[in-house]
């Protein structure tokens, strides 16, 4: 579906902006995970007047920039596995205690890339399923059921047009009922217990097309 | 005298038998300690399981100890990179068993193998395909003050081989920014922890409030060369 067969003008948020959007959202003190992709870039919208701590699987919190070029230092990554820096105040520590802090509920927020997600917030996003895909699931499971809010950003509509707002997932699942609010390039949703409700959506989008595109009830 | 200084990279592994598990540190280019993964394929010992975060990166390491035929089975949680070709070339083929275990899941298996820790209860995976048995059976599960939980069992190993900063002739050990990872758990969990260092000191110069992995979860210690960056860290491996 594209926007002239709907016949409205709107454009799409870029990664940046759609970055930003859940960077507005990210409140002062809150501690992070960014998951590896499209979420790192949320890092980079972070008011600097705004005190996040951004944590990182392998072992970190207080995570900082990338470093200036010839200054990397392969000892200090992050879960991406690209070179950063650690912030005065930061801290390392061995993996299973990164891993409680995910699991034991320390964090306050994860954002995640996602394939699909279910109204009633069931996430996909580690594997296609492809018969001879290598499966490869990470910290995924653990951030998904762990923090105490799980964010999604991603695509609203696949490359072919089909909506990753499902009423229910077929790819494998990452976790159940775990996703709080999903971030896409065309609105803002919160997954609630009565359904799906938008809570902002890109200039010139009507409620009608964008309800026609999820091919659910949206609030 | 307790000495676990060993004497080379050799000397620390004799012994190793075929069909061993061994634990190997890193995540991604940190913590991994490549020269103790090259000795034990110079050392020989075959029918492996390999314990590691990911599945080898290049033709180094991990994944020259893969191309050489002498891994059964790796347990990992993250084996698709970038740059694991030996590994998928493996897998794709049916030569290699692969058991993929989530992230904080594989840390914490490990922990509980060197906590005594019979099994556990997680949050992590239910009702997904990996609160499976690798051969299609479901995990147990149980609900706990209504949440879902799967029961996992420990992961021991015979031989842990892992990277560390400094270390004493007790076995005491430290580490270095995101090269701690696995480590320490891994120290914890196998028969025989074999560690590399960058530096070997006297007994005392390691403050004791800093010490990470205290000396009885460690076997050996062998020194081994720094490669500097500007920033004092490790230059990323080149690709072969």
């Amino acid at each position: 579906m594209t926007p002239t067969q709907l016949g409205v003008a709107y454009t799409r948020r870029t990664k940046d902006q759609l970055a930003a959007r859940v960077a507005q959202d990210i409140p002062e003190g809150a501690t992070v995970n960014l998951g590896i992709g499209q979420p790192t870039l949320v890092a980079n919208h972070i008011p600097p007047t705004r005190e996040v701590l951004l944590h990182s699987e392998n072992g970190l919190l207080g995570m900082g920039p990338a470093p200036a070029a010839g200054e990397e230092d392969y000892d200090l990554i992050n879960a991406g596995k690209q070179p950063v820096t650690l912030l005065p105040g930061g801290s390392y520590f061995h993996h299973t205690d990164s891993f409680a802090m995910m699991r034991g509920g320390h964090i306050d927020i994860c954002v995640l890339g996602a394939y699909q997600v279910s109204v009633g917030g069931d996430l996909a996003n580690w594997h296609t399923g492809e018969p001879g895909a290598i499966p490869a699931v990470g910290g995924a499971m653990d951030l998904a059921v762990g923090a105490r809010q799980t964010w999604v950003m991603m695509d609203l509509l696949t490359k072919q047009g089909v909506s990753k707002i499902v009423s229910a997932c077929t790819y494998p699942l990452t976790g159940l009922a775990c996703v709080k609010r999903i971030y896409t390039d065309l609105a803002t949703f919160d997954v609630t217990p009565t359904g799906l409700r938008c809570i902002d959506k890109v200039d010139g989008l009507s409620h009608t097309a964008l309800q026609q595109m999820v091919g659910l009830p949206v609030m | 005298m307790i000495n676990k200084i060993a004497a080379s990279v050799a000397h620390a592994l004799v012994g190793i038998a075929d069909g061993a598990t061994v634990m190997i540190g890193g995540f991604g280019t940190a913590g991994i300690p490549n020269e103790l993964i090259e000795g034990l394929l110079a050392q020989g010992a075959k029918d492996l399981t390999v314990v590691n975060n990911n599945a080898g990166n290049g033709d180094a390491g991990l994944a020259a100890l893969l191309a050489s035929g002498r891994v059964r089975k790796i347990i990992c949680s993250f084996p698709r990179q970038a740059d694991s070709h030996v590994f998928d070339a493996l897998y794709r083929s049916g030569r290699i068993e692969l058991e993929l275990v989530p992230q904080g899941n594989l840390s914490e298996r490990i922990r509980a193998a060197g906590a005594g820790i019979g099994a556990f209860y997680t949050p992590t995976g239910y009702g997904t395909e990996l609160a499976r048995q690798p051969d299609g059976r479901p995990k147990e599960t149980r609900e706990i003050e209504g949440r879902q939980y799967v029961l996992e069992y420990p992961i021991h190993g015979d031989v842990a081989l892992i990277k560390a900063e400094r270390g004493d002739r007790w076995g005491n050990l430290t580490y270095r920014k995101t090269a701690r990872n696995f480590g320490p758990s891994m120290a914890m969990a196998c028969q025989r922890t074999v560690a590399s260092v960058h530096e070997v000191v006297p007994l005392g110069a390691l403050d004791p409030e800093n010490i990470v992995t205290p000396g009885l979860f460690v076997s050996h210690v062998v020194q081994i060369e720094r490669q500097v960056t500007q920033a004092g860290g490790f230059k990323k491996q080149e690709a072969a």
